[in-house]
């Protein structure tokens, strides 16, 4: 059963790598444009040279990249290639590898992700369970509707009402950028620092726009743990408020509620990388900015796979760390 | 019906406020100039004044134009969308749901792997390969492509709970067909879900029409909400402290968020009466 469960989540692993992997091949070949004859074109344009060369310059990288071969070889050299995590040259900055490019900044977004991820789940968790326990302060009330607006308003808006207010007006912070423009990034405190200063107002816009998602989730969680039998028996047996509130309904209430980690990691991380361009921070999401302003084919093609591999392994992750977590999912066959 | 909305606050919430956008936009069309939308038509970076109440961007538009122009545009493409993602999801969902099998394996399958992978990617991946001349509409197309994952996983799972109901083994008992089932007597019992699911798919829609336009594969001559956004970008506006070229799209983009989020509530409470609050 348990064995069961887990080859059949492998499965769906396997199948959504394969199907982005896919998709990446043929949707650009479905529209019939040569990026290397567009590139070529265009950079002949600009430095003013004789057209007369083109053809053959064509010809002679079309063998290089294989793209006189047909289709069903490109294809399998292509898997082949992703398999090995190999995603060939940047057009934009040729002599740099796109994996290069991308170790460069997905320390960055990872991150600015996993510390506003955690922090908007932990806090947003117990907002969630104060909103919906009876015996919390009033003023938890009053919290839940601006929360909620905030949760329908997209996090890159967020970060530009964040920016013109904090960092404009007010100039508490940064206007944009990861670090200070001229320093170079190495393992110092004051580079550190420097750094923190840069990522609290694109945290913040994460933060504050999914806090009320989990709130959301959890108290509704936390009103149907309320309910049941062993919350009552547990206020009988004359209990602490405070261990009926941490050790019998959070507890149970959570579970349920690390579930919804999992879905929304596509979501947040589809935001996240939009903050980035609003914030001009040196994540992936910059890096596609750049990359799909200088029409950097592969590079783009290698930041959608990598991220998508990253999202589903994580999901994977997650949907094998539930059963350990809560022992109530047994996972049976439907 | 107006004693049941006095007391479902957050449907009427909703509404008033798409509807102060919808007003905007066509009692603009009919006082202000909307030919002022095209660039060089003004003098460039000026602050709100009374000849340009709220300014003009660095290309010369007149920012009151561009939002009376842009804000339909960008409903638009979130109402084909959302229309075309619950349409394609509610025919799916009802074959998957009603006749089980293997199509229904298939079509679960098909939205397990595309749930998965992130909409914004995919979609990013697709504009680019399309990128030569996208129009308004091709946009929405773009992202309908996408668009009918969610709603066919939420409508599927409803058929589900509606297809094991009393009433439709006593409609199968009494002889009605397959066809008469659905249409008679699924269907009818469905559309407060649909109604809260387009809602739904019209603000994902809007939300990743957005993010495209952003992050800059959205059609460079629309006078869009997001391709304002986009300009806004582009050009550091941000640095130079111009807010009133970016305050107008984020109030009205927030506007029919919060607005579309208040509906979808609204509409659930209406349609799980169970959540309905005491009268």
């Amino acid at each position: 059963m348990r064995l069961d469960y887990i080859v059949r989540r492998l499965v769906l692993f396997v199948i959504v790598v394969w199907a982005a992997a896919t998709l990446n091949f043929f949707l650009p070949r479905l529209s019939g444009k040569d990026p290397i004859r567009d590139k070529l074109i265009q950079q002949a344009a600009a430095g003013g040279y004789v057209h007369t060369g083109i053809q053959q310059m064509v010809e002679e990288y079309e063998q290089k990249f294989g793209l006189d071969r047909p289709l069903w070889v490109q294809y399998l050299t292509y898997l082949g290639d992703v398999a090995r995590l190999d995603f060939g040259y940047s057009i934009a900055n040729y002599p740099r590898t796109v994996m290069g490019i991308m170790a460069d900044s997905i320390p960055w977004t990872v991150g600015l992700l996993l510390t506003t991820t955690l922090l908007a789940f932990v806090i947003g968790s117990i907002l969630g369970a104060l909103l919906a326990w009876p015996r919390s302060p009033r003023f938890v009330q009053y919290l839940f509707p601006p929360l909620l607006t905030l949760s329908a308003i997209p996090y890159f808006l967020l970060g530009l009402c964040l920016i013109y207010l904090f960092a404009f007006r007010l100039k508490l912070f940064p206007l944009f950028g990861g670090y200070t423009p001229g320093t170079f990034p190495a393992l110092t405190l004051n580079f550190a620092l420097d750094v923190l200063k840069h990522s609290i107002l694109p945290a913040l816009s994460i933060l504050l726009a999914s806090l009320g998602f989990w709130a959301l989730g959890m108290r509704g969680m936390m009103v149907t743990v309320e309910g049941e039998d062993y919350m009552t028996f547990a206020e009988a047996a004359g209990l602490k408020s405070s261990t009926l509130f941490f050790t019998y309904a959070i507890r149970n209430a959570l579970l349920p509620q690390t579930t919804s980690l999992g879905l929304a990691l596509g979501h947040v991380l589809s935001g996240a990388l939009l903050v980035e361009v609003i914030f001009s921070y040196p994540g992936i999401g910059t890096t596609l900015y750049h990359a799909i302003r200088q029409f950097d084919y592969f590079l783009i093609q290698g930041i959608v796979f990598t991220i998508v591999l990253g999202v589903t392994l994580a999901t994977l992750v997650l949907d094998l760390i539930y059963p350990l977590l809560d022992p109530r999912i047994t996972y049976q066959r439907a | 019906m107006l004693r049941y909305m006095r007391r479902n606050r957050s449907l009427v919430v909703g509404l008033c406020l798409l509807l102060l956008v919808l007003l905007f936009a066509g009692l603009g069309r009919l006082l202000w100039d909307t030919s002022l939308a095209a660039p060089l038509s003004a003098p460039p970076n000026r602050p709100p004044s009374w000849e340009h109440p709220l300014g003009t961007d660095r290309q010369g538009r007149d920012l009151l134009a561009v939002m009376i122009v842009g804000t339909p545009l960008t409903l638009y493409i979130g109402l084909l969308a959302g229309f075309i993602g619950v349409a394609i999801g509610t025919v799916l969902a009802l074959t998957s749901a009603y006749y089980g099998g293997v199509v229904d394996s298939v079509i679960r399958g098909l939205v397990d792997v595309g749930l998965t992978i992130p909409t914004l990617l995919v979609l990013i991946l697709l504009a680019v390969s399309v990128r030569s001349s996208l129009s308004v509409s091709q946009m929405a197309l773009v992202v309908a492509s996408l668009s009918w994952l969610w709603p066919t996983r939420t409508i599927r799972s409803q058929v589900l709970s509606i297809k094991e109901r009393a009433y439709i083994q006593v409609a199968r008992l009494s002889g009605a067909s397959n066809r008469q089932i659905i249409f008679f007597e699924i269907m009818p019992n469905l559309l407060p879900y649909l109604a809260a699911t387009f809602v739904g798919a019209v603000g994902a829609a809007i939300l990743a029409s957005i993010g495209l336009e952003v992050i800059g594969l959205g059609p460079i001559e629309a006078n869009t909400l997001g391709m304002t956004i986009y300009w806004v970008t582009y050009y550091a506006a941000l640095l130079h402290g111009m807010w009133w070229w970016f305050m107008p799209p984020v109030v009205i983009i927030i506007m029919v968020f919060v607005g579309l989020f208040a509906i979808s509530a609204g509409l659930d409470e209406l349609a799980n009466p169970r959540t309905r609050r005491g009268v």
